[in-house]
């Protein structure tokens, strides 16, 4: 089993590089890049902008760049006396704007040691304080939508199986299809439209608690009416694909030997499906473990935009709007490696539970 | 998939002739016209492509167009002249949605095609040829893979100019990889199969394997990826144009139709609700469509 997790662990590694030379490529690809977004104001000079240029160190050639990114650059270019300008330098020049002056030494630690740099807004602060103070929300809203999604989607799915062909096994089947094809979006509008506001009035529009984002926040059970509306809308995806796979789980369970044994020494119906079916038409669900990572982080990028949720996803889309580079790629990052967590963790559940997995 | 597409029994019926039994792909398409459910998608589908790309002719005949204020805001559904009422200055929504409909679609089909053809490229040479090239396209799907697809489009859709064409270009090119992964298993499973061996063994090269031999036997697999993969899309370029980073106004599109809807909500209801349920209904029928071709192609459906 050690193998197994250790040998999961290795494979992903190729992965994040692979990952973050892509959004690395991707955003050098951008017309204008950091330099545009930083000087959009027309009162900057050519000369500071050029400057600039050189501090964020645009002009090096990409794999410095990348370098600069994932590893920091406290080491390319370094002050060894502690006087407080660099007298050492590798990989990139000790006068990079050609003033004949050297430039102070780096102070990047580079991504893979936690420095995702400096945001462009939010007071310049450093990216991952910036996200870290915004994850709460969104985990409230993402845990609250997969334990709604669980709770409802596993017996829906086993109750569909266990009454196959009948009209509750219909009806889901044609809600499930219904939901799965239902823009998110638009759910959250439609909803928001019914109860909200002007419409039954019967919930917050929105806004978790304020535009309030640390302290000052009541706890969790004080506010739960701020967050059904956007759970639901989360939730609405699972439901369908839970319920749907618990279903085909709990059918491919129903046709194993054992069950037929349970059946031929004579327990009941009932005591069949949950005491011998249920227990082992659980163990797919493990699998979906990855794949609903994806989903809560594309759903909150859509929900809290729609609910005014104060949480990473509506940060996503107000720095991509913004184009605060380090903020986006940070987030692209995180999410990616949550993204790989999600799929590791399914895996390891999975080789746990069925020892053949670890096999292969 | 039990036998081979285009090989067709010859049987003997009772008066002794030969007799040719259909293909695979014909019984197919006899389940899919037998199929209501699938057939009404189909139907469905054709009336609001020819509705969208008709717009012309039915802007012509009630004397509207999509793009100039044509009468008071906020008009009601139902008001003669305008079907569906109006927005908020006064152009005449019916119009717009259509307009809207043609650039949704467009992109949709257009990019679903293109991740197509990069998916079943991609999978018959990593499945067919295997080795250190399927090695290196398992790591780069696993790759692509990981990083969400919503995120990795606005990534590219914020960052270079958003249009249509680099929504087509960016949704085709990340969004191949559960149709090369499909395509790769199933080439697998083929390549050991005897008639591939006895094509090999007639003197067919790797290229007339893959695409004569191999390719037309996935042609379910295909199809129903397409239909499935078409709705996704429009699903995701919704989304993108819905956070503002997908095709820009005045070039209406159902997202970003949905997103000025949104401002004023209470006022104008009737906006809020057709663009976001014309994509319910296309992407609906796209999975309708896709679940029928799935039974349809189906070798073990009992007709």
């Amino acid at each position: 089993m050690t193998t197994f997790v250790i040998r999961r662990i290795l494979q992903a590694i190729p992965t994040l590089f692979g990952i973050s030379i892509l959004v690395y490529a991707i955003m050098l690809a951008t017309p204008g890049g950091p330099v545009a977004a930083l000087t959009f104001s027309p009162t900057v000079t050519p000369q500071e902008r050029a400057a600039l240029a050189a501090q964020l160190g645009v002009n090096d050639p990409f794999h410095i760049q990348y370098l600069r990114w994932l590893l920091g650059d406290d080491w390319m270019r370094f002050d060894s006396d502690g006087d407080g300008v660099a007298d050492t330098a590798y990989l990139i020049p000790l006068d990079a704007d050609g003033d004949g002056e050297p430039e102070p030494p780096g102070t990047r630690r580079g991504i893979l040691r936690g420095d995702f740099g400096s945001s462009f807004f939010h007071g310049k602060r450093h990216v991952i304080d910036v996200i870290f103070e915004r994850l709460g929300a969104t985990l409230e809203l993402g845990v609250a939508s997969l334990v709604v999604g669980l709770t409802i989607g596993i017996p829906v799915g086993v109750l569909a199986a266990v009454n196959r062909g009948g009209p509750f096994d219909n009806f889901t089947r044609i809600v499930s299809v219904i939901f799965n094809a239902f823009p998110v979006f638009w759910l959250g509008l439609i909803l928001l439209l019914i109860f909200g506001g002007t419409g039954l009035g019967l919930l917050p529009m929105g806004n978790r608690c304020g535009l309030v984002l640390v302290g000052g926040c009541p706890p969790l059970y004080e506010r739960l009416e701020y967050l059904v509306l956007p759970t639901f809308v989360i939730a609405a995806g699972f439901l369908a694909v839970y319920s749907r796979f618990m279903r085909a789980s709990v059918l491919d369970v129903g046709t194993q030997d054992y069950i037929r044994t349970a059946r031929a020494k004579g327990l009941s119906g009932r005591m069949v499906w949950f005491r011998h079916g249920l227990r082992n038409a659980l163990i797919p669900i493990a699998t979906l473990l990855g794949p609903s990572v994806t989903g809560v982080l594309s759903g909150a990028v859509v929900t809290e935009n729609i609910f005014s949720w104060p949480g990473v996803g509506r940060l996503a889309v107000s720095s991509l709007q913004q184009r605060d580079y380090p903020t986006v790629m940070a987030i692209v990052m995180l999410a990616s490696i949550t993204t790989i967590i999600g799929y590791l963790l399914s895996d390891i559940l999975y080789a746990l539970i069925d020892p053949r997995i670890r096999l292969r | 998939m039990s036998s081979p597409v285009g090989t067709r029994l010859e049987t003997n019926n009772v008066a002794g002739e030969a007799q040719v039994s259909p293909s695979l792909l014909q019984l197919a398409l006899r389940r899919l016209w037998r199929d209501r459910l699938s057939m009404a998608a189909i139907g469905m589908l054709l009336f609001l492509t020819l509705l969208c790309f008709g717009a012309p002719v039915i802007n012509f005949l009630t004397g509207t167009n999509s793009r100039n204020i044509v009468a008071d805001s906020f008009l009601p559904p139902l008001t003669p002249g305008h079907i569906l009422g109006t927005d908020d200055i006064g152009r005449d929504h019916l119009a717009r949605l259509l307009e809207a409909g043609q650039v949704s679609l467009s992109i949709g089909f257009l990019a679903a095609l293109m991740a197509l053809a990069i998916g079943v490229t991609v999978g018959l040479l990593s499945g067919f040829i295997g080795g250190h090239l399927d090695d290196g396209v398992i790591w780069f799907i696993t790759t692509l893979n990981s990083i969400p697809l919503l995120f990795i489009i606005l990534l590219i859709a914020a960052f270079l100019s958003p249009n249509a064409t680099t929504l087509i270009l960016a949704l085709g090119l990340f969004g191949w990889t559960g149709t090369a992964r499909l395509v790769r298993g199933e080439a697998i499973a083929l390549r050991e199969r005897e008639f591939i061996i006895s094509a090999r063994a007639s003197g067919a090269g790797n290229l007339r394997l893959m695409f004569a031999h191999v390719l037309p036997n996935q042609l379910s697999i295909i199809l129903i990826n397409l239909a499935i993969d078409i709705g996704i899309i429009i699903l995701v370029e919704a989304t993108l144009s819905f956070l503002g980073f997908g095709v820009q106004p005045p070039q209406p599109t159902w997202g970003n139709m949905l997103t000025e809807s949104r401002s004023f909500m209470y006022y104008g209801p009737h906006l809020v609700f057709w663009p976001g349920f014309l994509i319910f209904v296309t992407v609906l029928c796209l999975y309708v469509l896709g679940d029928g071709l799935r039974d349809a192609f189906d070798p073990t459906t009992i007709d």
